[in-house]
């Protein structure tokens, strides 16, 4: 393997502390050496010219839907994993709602498996229960040890109180985290007709059935009183793509009281609020829905506080007739692999002075400590060399006809982006580099 | 990391939602609120114009145009008097329903209203029981979309023909219309607001000519929110309260087929909002009573109600026809490259 040299950057490494200019030195897939400007000899390994460049750690993005297997119109594993390269990421956790459901080993290993080509690395979550129906439990060591970095039912929430418990009391057994959906399907999915966006004031001007805020933090707040009941066993929870300031609140206190309650939040319900439905606009639609504005500054609240764990995308690739339909018919979810990192640093990095460490934190060292990802979001010496390089100073504007991913179902097309990626490199193998 | 308080909140405001997303064909008629008082005021001088001119000269208007009916749900009024009004303008109209189409085999709404497009149709009539799907059909078309019912949304031409029946008992003669054409007049809409496209559409159009909108309705059908979907709409939740301060009595029919599950008592529903005679005669013996119809006699109204002297039900239904002929009139002939809203 040839080895890599970066040269010339500015090195953000929040977990190790680093924030200065250096060069390191990528060699057999880790980083082998880091030392100041100019201090490592080439000796014929390929140079990367990082000058007016910051070097980080490779992104993580802990929620993405790559689709595959059964869907792959929508995505595949290559090219859900092209488009997070685009974007910055050298790792993303797969969410097993695919088709059929990953519920066992077999798709565990098939999803990591050469013959995807995946140019990044690819961590499957599994599903709780057998076919995500909320009911068995699945065989949490044998998930593990195929390679499962988390257990969910993303979508389908556990919702017996009974099957949440032993879930949570099984993955802490085995040391996986319990990634919850948290919708109580109850109150949004009603006979006559499903929730399409959030309840409030856009809704009954549209005329659209909505989901209210509790379907959220009631999950959430159940789930936190087993956390508790099952202290003493350390269980983990991790609440996706948290979208109401009742849930967060309820996150907040649950961390106060010493719980191992994590979350995260998506780049979407910290920019946009429910008005961004305009008129039917499908490319506003997912799940959980755009919220209220005052849910949507919570969100940014819990970013700046540090409540809010990781960003994730919950990058949802949906083929365009799947999107040109009713608003009420049309498939949940937005592509977010290539806007994340953009969207990042232009609103929290420079419009809300969030250090850039900070940021690069929330999308790396912190994703990767949740899913327990050994030697990864640090560039320390000895970690994977998973790189990514980019400018944060440059402006641009993000065009979704231009994606890497199979679908381009996005509400930031045309939007300002700042912080281009120049190169991503995984494992020490360039997985991206920008025309 | 200590969380901090909300004085260090540091605000962020990435760009608020774009106003419309989809081109708007200037023949399109999508929502109460796309018209002007110009464009009002146009309408309802056409639909007398309209019914008064001589069948045989009204009928070369629109000749041969071509315009199809697609109707998602079933429809008496609405369908009938569209066809109807089309037909009298000369025009050639074709139904496509739900049943009895390729929409039974999977056809999406796109390839539908593509397909009539190919087959020559200059306009497309639209009830459909999703929100927002007039929309869609016209940003996937582009071609004047008449808007006869999407969901829970709206409902613009039954607006316009209330608009019509309000004018002519309590305006007569009124055709150009102002913001303070139905000043000090009390309108008010009584039951299942919520999943009421007629509500929607008549909360939208009746403030800018300066009504009172007052809605009526327990909160399972009237959520508080609803307040808050425009000017001039306040909420009275005492059927009786609302019944003595108002000139126009608009009653609705529950919803069944979209309650969703909602538990509602209809016994208590009647004893707290049905319309009688003597409500009526005691509370508000000169208001006009109007319902857009289906009636289910005996629930949101009594059958005496209905058919008595202050009914003006059929009057309604009437009105949709020269209404709608002054619509489709409209739509074919309003100027594409107009651009702008008329």
């Amino acid at each position: 393997m040839t080895t890599l040299l970066i040269r010339g950057g500015h090195l953000i490494d929040p977990a190790a502390g680093v924030d200065g200019p250096k060069d390191l030195l990528l060699k057999d897939g880790r980083v082998a050496e880091i030392a100041g400007p100019g201090k490592i000899k080439a000796n014929g390994s390929e140079i990367l010219d990082a000058t007016g460049l910051t070097v980080a750690p490779g992104l993580i993005d802990m929620h993405v839907h790559l689709r595959e297997p059964g869907q792959g119109y929508k995505e595949t594993i290559a090219s859900g994993t092209a488009a997070a390269a685009a974007g910055g990421f050298t790792a993303v956790a797969a969410m097993p709602n695919t088709k059929p459901v990953n519920d066992s080993p077999e798709i565990t290993r098939w999803m990591q498996a050469a013959e995807r080509g995946a140019c990044i690395r690819v961590f499957p979550i599994a599903a709780a229960t057998r076919g995500s129906k909320g009911e068995a439990i699945n065989d949490f060591a044998a998930l593990k040890s195929a390679g499962a970095v988390a257990v969910s039912d993303d979508g389908l929430p556990i919702l017996k109180d009974s099957v949440m418990r032993e879930t949570l009391a099984a993955a802490a057994r085995v040391g996986l985290s319990v990634i919850q959906h948290a919708e109580d399907t109850r109150m949004t999915q009603l006979s006559g007709g499903v929730a399409s966006m959030n309840a409030g004031p856009t809704a009954f001007r549209l005329g659209l059935r909505g989901w209210v805020n509790e379907a959220e933090s009631s999950i959430v707040e159940r789930d936190i009183r087993l956390v508790q009941d099952l202290r003493d066993a350390r269980a983990h929870l991790h609440v996706a793509h948290i979208s109401t300031a009742a849930a967060l609140a309820a996150v907040r206190q649950a961390r106060r009281n010493g719980l191992r309650v994590t979350c995260e939040v998506a780049p979407h319900h910290f920019l946009l609020n429910d008005e961004h439905v305009g008129m039917y606009d499908t490319n506003a639609k997912m799940c959980p829905p755009l919220r209220a504005e005052a849910d949507r500054v919570a969100m940014i609240e819990g970013i700046l506080d540090g409540v809010v764990d990781a960003i994730a995308t919950d990058h949802a690739p949906h083929a365009v007739h799947e999107k040109e339909v009713e608003f009420e018919h049309a498939p949940n979810g937005i592509t977010g692999l290539e806007t994340a990192l953009g969207l990042s640093l232009r609103w929290l990095h420079k419009e809300g002075k969030l250090p850039l460490g900070r940021v690069l934190s929330l999308l790396s060292a912190q994703p990767a400590a949740l899913l327990n990802l050994k030697g990864r979001g640090t560039l320390a010496v000895g970690s994977f060399a998973d790189v990514v390089i980019f400018d944060p100073k440059a402006e641009w504007t993000y065009n979704a006809r231009a994606t890497k991913s199979k679908s381009r179902n996005t509400p930031f097309d045309g939007w300002k982006m700042q912080g281009k990626v120049r190169w991503t490199i995984s494992e020490g193998r360039i997985a991206y580099v920008s025309a | 990391m200590t969380p901090t308080t909300t004085s260090a909140r540091r605000p962020i405001h990435p760009p608020s939602a774009p106003a419309s997303l989809f081109p708007y064909n200037p023949g399109s008629l999508l929502s109460a609120s796309d018209l002007t008082l110009e464009g009002i005021s146009h309408i309802l001088t056409r639909a007398t114009a309209l019914e008064n001119q001589d069948p045989l000269t009204r009928n070369r208007i629109l000749a041969k145009r071509r315009v199809a009916l697609l109707f998602y749900e079933s429809s008496t009024r609405t369908r009938t008097s569209f066809e109807l009004a089309a037909k009298a303008l000369g025009a050639d109209t074709t139904l496509v329903s739900s049943l009895s189409s390729s929409i039974e085999k999977g056809e999406s709404l796109k390839d539908t209203g593509l397909t009539l497009r190919a087959l020559g149709a200059e306009a497309i009539i639209l009830r459909h029981n999703s929100s927002g799907a007039a929309w869609l059909l016209e940003a996937e078309t582009r071609l004047p979309v008449l808007n006869a019912g999407d969901g829970m949304h709206e409902h613009p031409t039954q607006a316009l023909l209330d608009l019509r029946t309000i004018l002519a008992h309590l305006k007569p003669g009124t055709h150009m219309v102002g913001p303070e054409t139905l000043a000090g007049v009390t309108v008010t809409i009584v039951g299942d607001i919520l999943h009421s496209r007629v509500a929607r559409s008549n909360m939208l159009l009746l403030p800018r000519l300066g009504a009172r909108v007052v809605l009526c309705g327990p909160k399972e059908l009237l959520p508080e929110m609803a307040a808050n979907a425009g000017p001039g709409i306040i909420i009275e939740r005492n059927f009786e309260e609302a019944l003595k301060q108002s000139q126009v009595m608009m009653m609705l029919r529950i919803q069944a087929e979209r309650l969703a599950g909602l538990q509602l008592d209809l016994e208590e529903y009647k004893l707290n909002y049905q319309l009688t005679g003597p409500r009526l005669a005691a509370l508000a013996p000169t208001a006009i009573v109007m319902h857009p119809g289906p009636i289910i006699r005996g629930l949101e109204i009594t059958a005496g109600v209905a058919d008595g002297p202050q009914s003006v039900i059929l009057e309604q239904v009437t009105n949709g026809v020269a209404i709608r002929m002054a619509v489709v009139e409209r739509a074919l002939l309003t100027a594409t490259a107009q651009g702008a809203r008329a």
